[in-house]
């Protein structure tokens, strides 16, 4: 394939022709005209050029024609020629309308591409036309182009003209151009002159090339008439007559073609002589490959498929090794072995190492086990999590958007709405005896396992569980002793205290993955000696060290400190039963030391706390006084369960009792400012986070009491039983710091989530708040002098988490 | 040294006492372990005395056993280096004068 370039000297502007010929520049295969020099011939398709003007116009460069090879002329050309001058507008029209006219002409080639097969039988259609020359052909192909073309490819096709066509009358169209083509470059120069050293002159070059050759492409397939063809073919026909001869038919070459001519007009031949003629043919039609130019399909190769990375999978793990062997290995080899199977021998003897053995072969498989566990520990959690969701999606519906509509209507009574239920098999004996959210996931909290049956004491359990799934808990921690209590740290919220009912004080840390806690203390250590009752993180000592605090019915208040991995004991207080004369005879009377249940610590003065004991007492003590209260309140007839300090007011807290009473006291009175009595023995009671004038109480006959001081002083506005009174008792109450969602834990292992109804969840108006109630209450009953208002203002407390309305008050 | 019927006996006593397959490194679960080596050994003592056939069914067997591209070599000395799939080796000594190497890498 080559395009060529010819000049058409007779018009009267430069025309151009290009010329494509197939093979040895022998034949023509097609050629077109232009008016503008074509700077760039691009065949882009083997049916396909593409003639593109780059100059000055450019960028972008432009098509400017556009013309199927396989036709041998090109009839939308017309518009091209302009009689004497270069018209852009009509090239355009020209343009678009072999663009348009193309693909309707596609089929028809196609069909007779088909049809010719070979390349050389489609040469041979067109062969028919005198191969004199080019030129004279080219004259030709103007007049009669339409008629033949019509005829052959285009005839039920009705030209699409597009608008801004040229409008030419049928003379015009008819005009015939007649030119004289030539290979001389009219711009080629006449006169190059060389110097000549044998004649020692400048002689004119006479043969300048006149040439020009903008593209070629060497075939797969050779022309059958090119030299190299010929010489291929003579080749395979000496070949071919050579071993036609060696099968014993000595027949000539022509007559083997004969033969064949008869074979394929008289369509069926005998079978025999049929199979014969096949082999000929193809041996006949062998392809005539350039020999530079042409892969046999045998020896190409497969292209394997391109593969997305994303849908490539990670290749196997590999490993390498490498040793020697040699005769020298092996038998060292075997005698070591030998060696070694002698002494085993010799220890089966002597002792039952075997059975020794067993285990330990098993546990290593055991552990690889649980790590192959561990690798899909993460998604299984997830998948876990995605199946509670579904199960459990009416519950986290519930938990996430339902309010009580209800509550409009009672006024100002609330409800609990139930909402999930934890419990663990293992744990279903064991009572919940302490209650405790973690400060910095609010849907994580820890649940101690143990028993408040005194007569029926044994393991204990330490359970954490997340609101995200409600069926299983999320850390398991099985221990000796029952658990007391426990107390999550609030700047390291993986830090879990735990007290234990044989007197012991036990630090856990979730990010370890142990089983047993990470510190405990020992006998050694000066442990408890009765049942741990409450135990509390402290801030940092001076020298940062973790500080927690324990109290215990031994009649102890013992501040723990963590000293690089050891816990260290200081006694803040021995409580006595006399208050505050424990010298002298106290000290030889055992049997006189007070039993604390609770206490809590004051959230601004550092040093107070309050600690509640087995005898209905209530002590406010000093952490610098190891001896002596500040003051002791005659709270309770029976135990205190537990005490509170206000979260919003520094000088209320509040106590409970087995009294079946819940008091509410100012730090500095001696008599409480409410009591309520709820008709059975009380758990636990907790302070709303949200709200200082809300609280909420257990008892032991199963129900919730959720009182709000601001609604109603004397009479709870939500009392609901949440377990079967029989049977269940509650123990423990804990709201959780960011949704209105409190748990509260029986005695037979479970963990009740209830939801707070709006009416229950209030923010206090300004006038509602515990400061003035509390005032008023003041005023009104006790009538105490240094209660007054001034004092109140004298120190002005506002709480980080208190909301505004403590401080319009204040 | 001192008698050559001695050294014969005790050569042969040494030939009995090795001829069990004994494995100098593996990385293949249990199963797959004895497996191979009962080939190996089965191998090795039909064809006594060309080791290629007996490599030739050693692989030839792994690779219907547990899938295609594994690799056998056996020979009284002989150094490698090779790379192997995780888990799917085996090196071993069998009948006192043999070692068999067999791994998988596709």
């Amino acid at each position: 394939m080559a395009i060529t370039r010819l000049w058409d000297l007779s018009a009267s502007i430069p025309s151009y022709t290009v010329l494509c010929r197939r093979g040895n520049l022998s034949q023509k295969k097609y050629e077109a005209k232009f008016s503008v020099p074509p700077t760039d011939i691009v065949q882009s398709h083997p049916d396909l050029i593409t003639c593109v003007k780059t100059g000055t116009i450019t960028p972008p460069p432009f098509v400017f024609a556009r013309f199927m090879a396989t036709k041998t002329n090109f009839r939308s050309e017309r518009p091209l020629y302009p009689s004497n001058e270069f018209n852009f507008r009509k090239q355009r029209a020209a343009t678009v309308q072999a663009l348009e006219t193309m693909p309707t002409r596609m089929p028809p080639v196609k069909a007779k591409m088909i049809a010719g097969t070979a390349p050389g039988q489609a040469q041979k259609l067109t062969a028919p036309k005198p191969p004199k020359g080019f030129i004279k052909k080219k004259e030709e192909d103007d007049s009669t182009d339409l008629g033949d073309g019509a005829e052959e490819w285009s005839q039920p096709k009705a030209l699409t003209k597009p608008p801004d066509q040229l409008q030419l009358t049928e003379a015009e169209l008819k005009e015939e151009f007649t030119r004289i083509l030539t290979a001389n470059n009219p711009h080629a120069p006449q006169n190059i002159v060389r110097y000549s050293f044998k004649e020692r002159t400048y002689k004119p070059i006479s043969a300048v090339d006149q040439l020009a050759v903008h593209f070629s492409l060497d075939g797969n397939m050779l022309h059958k008439d090119s030299d190299e063809a010929r010489r291929q073919q003579a080749r395979i026909g000496v070949v071919e007559n050579s071993t036609r001869k060696e099968p014993a038919a000595p027949e000539a070459s022509e007559k083997n073609e004969g033969e064949e001519a008869r074979a394929d007009s008289s369509a069926a031949g005998e079978e025999g002589a049929g199979g014969e003629e096949m082999t000929t043919r193809s041996k006949k039609e062998r392809k005539l490959t350039n020999q530079f130019n042409y892969s046999e399909r045998a020896s190409q190769t497969f292209n394997n498929p391109l593969r997305e990375r994303a849908s490539q999978t990670e290749p196997p793990p590999r490993a390498t090794f490498s040793s020697t062997a040699n005769q020298w290995e092996i038998y060292d080899a075997y005698i070591q072995e030998l060696q070694k199977q002698e002494k085993l021998k010799e220890k089966q003897k002597t002792s039952i190492t075997k059975k020794d053995d067993d285990p330990r072969r098993k546990l290593p498989s055991a552990d690889s086990q649980s790590d192959d566990i561990g690798k899909v520990s993460k998604s299984s959690k997830i998948v876990e999590r995605m199946v509670n969701q579904n199960t459990f999606d009416d519950v986290t519906q519930d938990f996430k958007y339902f309010e009580d509509v209800s509550d409009e209507f009672r006024d100002q009574e609330g409800t609990l709405l139930p909402l999930w239920k934890f419990q663990y098999d293992k744990a279903k004996r064991l009572a919940v005896t302490a209650l405790c959210w973690n400060p910095k996931y609010p849907d994580l909290f820890a649940v101690g396992h143990g028993s408040y049956d005194f007569t029926n004491q044994h393991h204990g359990m330490l359970l954490l569980y997340s609101l995200k799934n409600p069926s299983f808990p999320e850390y398991i921690f099985n221990t000796e002793s029952g658990i007391m209590c426990l107390d999550i740290h609030r700047e390291h919220p993986y830090l879990l205290a735990v007290g234990f009912y044989d007197g012991n004080v036990a630090i856990y840390n979730l990010k370890t993955a142990t089983t047993h806690p990470n510190f405990m203390s020992s006998a050694k250590s000066g442990k408890h000696t009765n049942p741990v009752w409450q135990v509390k993180w402290q801030k940092d000592d001076m020298d940062k060290n973790l500080n927690l605090f324990s109290v215990s019915s031994d009649g102890r208040v013992v501040s723990w400190t963590l000293v690089k991995n050891e816990l260290f004991h200081t006694d803040v207080i021995r409580l006595s039963l006399e208050g505050s004369a424990p010298e002298g005879p106290e000290g030889a009377q055992p049997h006189a030391t007070g039993c604390g249940t609770s206490f809590d610590f004051h959230r601004q003065i550092d040093y107070l706390f309050l600690v509640g004991t087995e005898e209905g007492k209530i002590h406010k003590c000093s952490k610098a006084y190891s001896s002596q209260f500040l003051d002791t309140f005659d709270a309770h007839n029976m135990t205190v369960d537990a005490v509170r300090w206000n979260p919003f007011h520094p000088k209320v807290f509040i106590s409970c009792s087995s009294d079946w009473s819940v008091k509410i006291w100012e730090h500095n009175v001696k008599t409480p400012m409410f009591v309520f009595d709820l008709n059975a023995a009380v758990g636990d009671v907790a302070w709303a986070p949200y709200s200082s004038t809300i609280f909420a109480a257990v008892t032991t006959d199963g129900k919730v009491h959720v009182f709000d001081l601001s609604v109603n002083k004397y009479e709870a506005i939500c009392q609901q039983a949440v377990v079967s009174k029989k049977k269940m008792k509650l123990t423990h109450i804990e709201f959780n710091p960011l949704h209105p969602v409190l748990i509260v834990g029986d005695d037979r292992g479970h963990v009740i989530s209830l939801k707070l109804s709006p009416n229950l969840r209030k923010l206090p108006k300004i006038n509602g708040s515990f400061c003035s109630i509390f005032r008023h209450v003041t005023r009104e009953r006790l009538c105490v002098r240094h209660l007054s208002g001034t004092q109140c203002g004298a120190r002005p407390f506002i709480p980080r988490t208190a909301g505004v309305w403590m401080r319009g008050v204040m | 040294m001192a008698d050559p019927g001695e050294g014969k006996k005790e050569e042969a006593d040494y030939k009995r006492m090795h001829s069990f397959p004994l494995i100098r490194h593996t990385d293949m679960p249990e199963e797959m372990r004895v497996e191979t080596m009962e080939l190996c050994v089965t191998a090795c003592e039909k064809f006594a005395s060309n080791n290629e056939s007996a490599a030739k069914m050693i692989k030839e067997t792994m690779d219907k056993k547990f899938g295609s591209s594994w690799h056998v070599v056996i020979g009284e000395g002989f150094g490698f280096e090779i790379t192997h799939e995780v888990k799917n080796l085996l090196y071993m000594f069998f009948g006192g004068s043999l070692a068999i190497c067999v791994w998988k890498c596709s």
